[in-house]
């Protein structure tokens, strides 16, 4: 009687085993590959030079659900002293009308390479922070953006 | 003149990292929108902004208009000497405005 009556049960396990793997499948989907769109915007601001991925952190939310006003933080890991320093940052989007979102000139003075702004965001796009640092060397953190309600419609 | 809200501590000791925010009203009309009447709106954004510590920037940044309505900004300083901190907004249709902090340093 039991063997009969585990088999459906086993098998009603696997598909739900399955079905979570899935599940985890595409929420630990690594960060798709840098649009073209970006890495010509990437190459604006660096004229060509090579970036990596890394000591940049961009904070956003991921799921964004308006996107008149999203609330963004670039941070790079670095001690701000004269010898070793960020000096620019800049913030591009993939989707918006224009590719540009900020750039700015960090100095020595600041002591700590972070700024919060707020953006916007037109749909469900790409973004990416790059950071130019005092030895010429340029540091990227590519990020996905959801947006449910969007900027630039109304 | 639009108004401004600055953050910015009043009294810190030498060599601190201080936190300043600034949040200025302004409508960042993008140039992408469309009015009532179906045209598109004018642009009409703050094209720069930049913070000066007794006369040397310290910070600036060119805006686009991705960034929001009224924008907001926080970031950090090194409090070394007492003084001033001077903020400046520039943007189009000839807009500037200029306000100030100070900043007391023991």
């Amino acid at each position: 009687m039991s063997a009969a009556w585990m088999a459906p049960d086993r098998s009603r396990r696997a598909v739900l085993a399955a079905g979570l793997g899935a599940g985890l499948c595409v929420a630990w989907r690594p960060a798709r590959a840098l649009s073209d769109e970006l890495t010509n915007a990437l190459r604006g601001f660096t004229g060509g030079a090579p970036t990596r991925e890394g000591k940049v952190n961009f904070d956003i939310a991921p799921l964004v659900e308006n996107g008149n006003t999203v609330p963004i933080t670039v941070t790079v890991d670095n001690p701000m002293t004269a010898a070793n320093h960020v000096q620019a940052i800049a913030v591009f989007n993939e989707k918006n009308p224009q590719r540009e979102v900020i750039s700015c000139k960090l100095t020595p003075r600041m002591g700590r390479a972070s700024l919060s702004t707020r953006i916007r965001l037109a749909t469900t796009q790409q973004l990416v922070a790059v950071a130019k640092l005092s030895d010429g060397s340029y540091w990227t953190h590519t990020v996905d953006v959801v947006v449910t309600l969007a900027a630039c419609i109304e | 003149m639009a108004r401004t809200l600055i953050h910015a501590p009043t009294t810190a000791r030498k060599g601190e990292v201080i936190e300043i925010r600034t949040l200025i009203a302004h409508p960042m009309e993008t140039g992408y929108r469309a009015g009532a009447d179906g045209r598109t709106l004018p642009r009409d954004i703050i094209r720069r902004f930049a913070c000066r510590y007794n006369g040397e920037v310290v910070f600036s940044a060119d805006l686009y208009p991705a960034i929001s309505a009224n924008p907001y900004f926080a970031f950090y300083v090194v409090a070394d000497a007492s003084g001033s901190l001077v903020f400046t907004w520039e943007g189009d249709n000839g807009f500037a405005q200029t306000e100030s902090a100070t900043i007391t340093v023991s």
